[in-house]
C-alpha cells in the first residue's frame, strides 16, 4: 500500500503541468481570437448601453385555447422584419416563455418603434389598379429571397398546372397593368381630367371611417386625387394602410409602386396556408384557402379580375407593403381554394414558404398587447456599468486583502484562481457576445459576483480537506493529493446544484433573469474548469517548494494554522517525531 | 470575546469546539422569531414594489440636481394637466437625473410627459427616457417567478434525494431555502427599498447560493455519518463534528461573498441611488448571509430531528449510550456527569465549554469513547487507517 501510494503521489507529479498549460492554451486561443475579431469589450445589455425594450404579450383573439408556439413564431418574423425596416441596427426580437415577444433596440425614445412593433398585423387582398416599375436602387429582385421579389406568380384555380404568366420577373410590374392607363395621367373608369397638380403624396384621399366597405370594395374607382397621389408617391415613403381606403404603396423592395383598392378580403378570411409541390408537378406553389365570407368575396374578387377590370392582378399587402401581386389567370375562383404558383420563373422553396408564413400570419389569431415599454438612456446606464464595476474591484480589493490575512501565502491561490475565472469569464463574454449575441447585462454583472464567492470557495474547501489531512497525520505533500480527492466531489456537487439553478431560471425565466442566469452558469463552468486545471495543479506545484511543504512562517500552512504541533513528515530536526499528534 | 476568537482558531485546527447540534431548539426559536419579524414586516409595513409590478409610467430626465429640483419636477409636470395626474412620485438619481413616476399613460400622455420634462430640463425630448409598463406585467413576472421557483425546488430536491440517496436532506434543504426567501422578504418590507426585476432576480440568485451552501454542509454529515459505527456516534454527533468541521469554510466563503456585494450595496445606495444595483444588492447581501446561516442552523437541525427518530436512528442511539455508559463503568468515573439523559448540555456554545472535555451528552450523542484532550476530533478511523497504511 505504501508502495502504492508513494507511486501515485510520484505519477500526479508529473501531473500538474499538463492541466496548467493546456489552460493556459486555452487563454492564449481566447484572447488570440479576440485580437483577432479585435473586439475587445462584451456586447452590453440595454440596461448598461441604453435603449429599448418592449415586451408584447399575445392573446388568442379565436377565444379558446393558449398561443400556438408555431404562430408566436410567425408574429416574431413579422415584427422583426418590421423593426428592421426602421433601420435601427442591432434589434433583437425573441420569444419568451408561451405567449411574449420581446423587442429590444439599442437606441433610446422610439416612439415610432413603440407604435409600429404593437400594432396588429394588416394583411389584406386589394385590387391592383395601376401598377408601375420604379428604379430600383437595390439589386436584380430575382436575386432576392423575399416573395415579393419572385415573378409575378399567377392564381389559379387549386389543382390547375402553373400557368405562365406572361410577363415574369422585375418586367412583370415594369409593364404598366390596369386600363391601359397612359404613364402621364391615369384615366380611370371614373372618367375625370388627369390629375392637376396636387402633389402632395397624402395616402388618405378620404377620412378614415368613412372608406369603402369589403363588399363594395370591388366597385370603387380611383378619384383623380387618387392618380395624383399614385403619380407622386415614391417608393420609401410612408404609407399608412388602413382597410377601408385605397393604398398606393411599393413591394418590398421598392421595384414596383401599386394603385391599389381598399381591402376586399382581410386576412383573417384565410384559414389556412401552405407552400409545397402539388404530386405530379416540380413548382413550388403556395395553396390557401379562405373562410365562407371569403370565399364569396374571393370569388366575386376573381370573376371580376379574370375580366380583367380594373386588371387581371390582386395584390397581397402586408403592413402596407405588397407582398405579392398574383393574376388570376385560371378564371373565378369560388370554390374558396387557391393556389398561387411563382409564374414563368417559378417559385424557389423560400419564396413560397415565406409567402404562405406571411399569408398565415395574416390567419394568425393573435392580438398583441403592449405589456412594458423600458427606455434606459446610455448615460444612465453608463452610470450604472461604471458604479458596478469600481464596486466590484473594490469588494475584489477586499476580498484579497481577506485572503491575505486567512491564507498568508498560499492566498496567491485564491487570488490568481479569481483573475483566471475573471479572465476566462471575460473573454468569454466577448466571443459570445460576437458569436451568438449574449450580451452582458446589469444581472449579468450580479452573476459574475456571486461567481466571486463560487470560485473563492472552491479553493477553501480544498484547504479545509488539507488542514484535515495534514491533521489525520500525512504530509503537506500527500495531504493536498488526498484532501483534493475528498474535496472534488464536494465541490463537483454543490456546482451541479448551482448549475442546476442557472439552468432551470434560464429556461423559465423572461427578460434579463435570463442573462443573469447565463453568467452563472457561465461562471460555474468556469469555476469547474479554473479548479480543475488550475487551482488543484497550482496547489501540487506550490507543495514542491520548501515553503509550503515545510510549512513556513506566512505559508498558511504552518504547524499552528492547521493545529498540529508540527507538520508530519518533515525531517528530524532535533527530535525525531514523526507525527506531532498521538503518534 | 477574546475567548471566542480562541474558539474560532480552535474551530480552525478542526477541533470539535461547539455543540451546535445540543441546542437545537434555540436555533429553532432564534429562526422562527426572525421569521417572525419578517412576516409582521410584510404584514405590516408591506412590500416597496416598483412600478414594473404596479404599472405605471417612469420618466428620467437628465437634471443637475438641486434643493427645489424636486419641487420643480413635481410642477413641470403637474402643469401640463393631464387627468388624474395626483400621484406623481418624484425622486433625484444621483446628481445629474431626475425620475418621475405616474400612473399608466396613453402614448399621447407620454410624448406630453416627455416634451414637459424636456423643456424643463432644456434638453431633446428623446434625452428624457421612459419605462411604460401595464398593469399586468408585474403579474406576469410574478407568475413566472413563482413558476420557475417550484420547478427549481422540485429538480433540486430531487438531485439532492439522489445524491444523497436521503430525501430527508432534500427537505432539511429546502425548507432552509424557504427561511432564506422569507427573511429576504421580510428585511426588504422593513427597509422599504424598492422591489424591482432586479431584486426577484437576486433572490433566486440566493436561492441558488443558499442550496449550494448547504450541500457544502450536508455533503460533510455523510461522510461523517457513513463512519458512525467506527467513530461510535450519534446521528447527532456526527452531524454536529460535520458542522464543526465546516464552519469555518462557510465563515470564510461567506465572508469572501458577501464583500463584494457589500460594495455593490454601498455603492447602489450612497453613490448611485435609485437602481437595479440598489435593488439588487440588498437582496443578495441579506440573502447570502440568511443562506449561510440557515445551512448550518436549520437546515442541519431539522436533518437531524428528522433522522434521530427514524427506528434505526433510535436504535443505535441506545446502543452508543449504552457503550458508553458502559466504557465510563469500566473507567470508574464517577463525578455524575455521565449518563446525562437530558438534553441537558446547553452550556455549549457562548460558555465556552469545550465538547470533548465536556459531556456530550447521549442526546446530541458526543463520542462515546474516551479520548480526553485531543486536537483531532474524531475522524480517525478512515483517514489515520489510510494515513498509516
Amino acid at each position: 500500500m505504501a508502495t502504492r501510494s508513494t507511486h501515485r503521489s510520484s505519477n500526479r507529479r508529473l501531473h500538474p503541468w499538463r492541466p496548467l498549460t493546456a489552460l493556459t492554451v486555452i487563454l492564449l486561443v481566447l484572447f488570440g481570437t479576440m485580437a483577432a475579431l479585435s473586439s475587445w469589450t462584451p456586447k452590453l445589455g440595454l440596461d448598461l448601453q441604453g435603449g429599448t425594450t418592449i415586451t408584447l404579450t399575445a392573446s388568442n383573439t379565436s377565444g379558446s385555447g393558449s398561443v400556438d408556439p408555431a404562430s408566436l413564431e410567425q408574429a416574431r418574423t413579422i415584427i422583426q422584419q418590421r423593426v428592421d425596416s426602421l433601420g435601427v441596427g442591432e434589434s433583437e426580437v425573441t420569444t419568451a416563455g408561451n405567449d411574449q415577444i420581446t423587442v429590444s433596440v439599442p437606441n433610446v425614445s422610439q416612439d415610432r418603434l413603440r407604435d409600429m412593433v404593437g400594432q396588429t398585423a394588416q394583411l389584406g387582398f386589394r385590387v391592383v389598379y395601376y401598377s408601375e416599375a420604379v428604379a430600383s436602387p437595390t439589386a436584380s429582385p430575382e436575386a432576392s429571397a423575399s416573395p415579393g421579389a419572385s415573378a409575378s406568380p399567377g392564381a389559379s384555380a387549386s389543382g390547375s398546372t402553373p400557368q405562365a404568366n406572361p410577363s415574369g420577373g422585375a418586367s412583370a410590374s415594369a409593364t404598366p397593368q390596369g386600363n391601359n392607363l397612359p404613364t402621364a395621367a391615369p384615366s380611370a373608369a371614373a372618367s375625370t381630367d388627369p390629375a392637376a397638380g396636387l402633389p402632395s403624396p397624402s395616402p388618405y384621399p378620404t377620412e378614415a371611417g368613412q372608406g369603402t366597405a369589403p363588399d363594395q370594395a370591388l366597385s370603387w374607382q380611383p378619384t383623380n386625387q387618387d392618380a395624383a397621389n399614385f403619380l407622386a408617391y415614391t417608393c420609401g415613403d410612408p404609407v399608412v394602410d388602413t382597410p377601408d381606403q385605397p393604398l398606393i404603396t411599393c413591394d418590398r423592395e421598392g421595384t414596383a409602386k401599386y394603385l391599389l383598392g381598399p381591402t376586399v378580403i382581410s386576412g383573417n378570411q384565410i384559414t389556412t396556408a401552405s407552400a409545397g409541390i402539388p404530386q405530379g408537378q416540380l413548382q413550388w406553389v403556395v395553396s390557401l384557402s379562405f373562410d365562407d365570407a371569403g370565399t364569396k368575396l374571393f370569388g366575386d374578387a376573381t370573376t371580376q379580375l379574370y375580366q380583367g377590370t380594373p386588371s387581371s392582378q390582386f395584390a397581397i399587402v402586408l403592413d402596407g407593403k405588397v407582398v405579392s401581386a398574383p393574376q388570376v389567370t385560371q378564371g373565378p375562383i369560388l370554390t374558396g381554394q387557391a393556389t398561387i404558383d411563382g409564374g414563368s420563373a417559378g417559385f424557389t422553396q423560400e419564396d413560397a414558404q415565406n409567402l404562405a408564413s406571411v399569408l398565415k400570419y395574416g390567419a394568425l389569431p393573435l392580438a398583441f398587447s403592449i405589456d412594458s415599454v423600458d427606455t434606459v438612456s446610455p448615460v444612465l446606464g453608463g452610470e450604472q456599468l461604471t458604479g458596478a464595476i469600481i464596486a466590484g474591484l473594490l469588494g475584489l480589493g477586499l476580498v484579497v486583502v481577506f485572503a491575505v490575512l486567512i491564507y498568508r501565502a498560499l492566498s496567491v491561490v485564491t487570488i490568481s484562481s479569481l483573475v483566471i475565472a475573471a479572465a476566462l469569464t471575460y473573454a468569454l463574454m466577448v466571443l459570445l457576445g460576437e458569436s451568438l449575441g449574449v450580451a452582458l447585462n446589469l444581472p449579468g454583472v450580479a452573476g459574475g459576483i456571486v461567481g466571486i464567492g463560487v470560485t473563492a470557495d472552491s479553493f477553501i474547501i480544498l484547504y479545509e480537506r488539507v488542514k484535515d489531512e495534514v491533521r489525520a497525520g500525512r504530509t503537506v505533500r500527500s495531504a493536498v493529493e488526498s484532501g483534493w480527492v475528498k474535496a472534488r466531489g464536494t465541490i463537483l456537487i454543490s456546482d451541479g446544484v448551482q448549475m442546476l439553478s442557472a439552468v432551470v431560471l434560464f429556461v423559465l425565466s423572461i427578460g434579463a433573469v435570463r442573462g443573469f442566469a447565463f453568467i452563472l452558469g457561465l461562471s460555474t463552468i468556469i469555476d469547474i474548469v479554473v479548479t480543475f486545471m488550475f487551482s488543484k495543479p497550482l496547489m501540487t506545484v506550490l507543495m514542491r517548494s520548501r515553503f509550503f511543504r515545510d510549512g513556513h512562517r506566512w505559508s498558511g500552512l504552518e504547524a499552528s494554522t492547521i493545529g498540529v504541533e508540527e507538520l508530519p513528515g518533515l525531517r528530524p530536526r532535533t527530535v525525531p517525531a514523526t507525527s506531532g499528534e498521538e503518534a | 470575546m477574546s475567548s471566542f476568537l480562541k474558539q474560532l482558531v480552535r474551530l480552525s485546527h478542526g477541533e470539535n469546539v461547539w455543540d451546535v447540534m445540543a441546542v437545537r431548539r434555540r436555533w429553532y426559536l432564534i429562526t422562527a422569531a426572525v421569521l417572525l419579524v419578517c412576516v409582521l414586516g410584510l404584514a405590516v409595513r408591506g412590500l416597496n414594489l416598483g412600478i414594473e409590478f404596479r404599472g405605471g409610467a417612469e420618466f428620467r430626465a437628465p437634471v443637475d440636481v438641486t434643493a427645489t429640483t424636486v419641487d420643480d419636477t413635481r410642477q413641470a409636470v403637474e402643469q401640463l394637466d393631464l387627468p388624474d395626474m395626483t400621484d406623481i412620485t418624484v425622486t433625484t438619481i444621483g446628481d445629474h437625473t431626475v425620475s418621475v413616476q405616474t400612473r399608466t399613460l396613453t402614448t399621447e400622455e407620454v410624448t406630453a410627459v416627455r416634451a414637459g420634462l424636456a423643456s424643463f430640463a432644456q434638453v431633446q425630448a428623446d434625452q428624457v427616457s421612459y419605462s411604460l409598463i401595464g398593469a399586468s406585467w408585474g403579474q406576469q413576472i410574478t407568475q413566472k417567478g413563482i413558476i420557475a421557483l417550484a420547478v427549481f425546488l422540485v429538480l433540486v430536491g430531487l438531485t439532492i434525494s439522489i445524491y444523497f440517496r436521503d430525501w430527508k436532506m432534500a427537505v432539511a434543504a429546502i425548507a432552509a431555502v424557504l427561511h432564506d426567501l422569507v427573511v429576504t422578504i421580510g428585511v426588504y418590507a422593513w427597509v422599504g427599498f424598492t422591489v424591482s426585476p432586479a431584486t426577484l432576480t437576486a433572490v433566486l440568485t440566493i436561492l441558488g447560493y443558499s442550496l449550494y451552501d448547504t450541500v457544502v454542509v450536508f455533503d460533510k454529515v455523510r461522510e461523517n455519518v457513513r463512519e458512525l459505527r467506527s467513530t461510535q456516534e450519534t446521528y447527532a454527533g456526527a452531524a454536529n463534528r460535520a458542522l464543526n468541521e465546516v464552519l469555518i469554510r462557510s465563515i470564510n466563503t461567506t465572508i469572501i461573498g458577501v464583500l463584494p456585494i457589500f460594495a455593490l450595496l454601498i455603492a447602489g445606495v450612497f453613490v448611485l441611488g435609485t437602481g437595479p444595483i440598489k435593488d439588487l444588492s440588498l437582496a443578495m447581501f441579506v440573502g447570502m448571509l440568511a443562506g449561510a446561516y440557515s445551512s448550518i442552523f436549520v437546515a442541519t437541525s431539522l436533518l437531524v430531528d428528522m433522522k434521530i427518530r427514524e427506528p434505526q436512528m433510535v436504535a443505535w442511539q441506545k446502543t452508543v449510550a449504552e457503550r458508553a455508559e458502559r466504557a465510563r463503568e469500566l473507567a470508574a468515573q464517577g463525578a455524575g456527569n455521565g449518563v446525562a439523559v437530558g438534553v441537558q448540555v446547553a452550556d455549549g456554545d457562548e460558555s465556552g465549554v469545550d465538547l470533548p472535555t465536556a459531556d456530550m451528552g447521549a442526546a446530541t450523542g458526543g463520542t462515546a469513547g474516551v479520548d480526553g484532550d485531543r486536537h483531532q476530533p474524531s475522524r480517525l478511523p478512515r483517514s489515520r487507517r489510510k494515513a498509516q497504511e
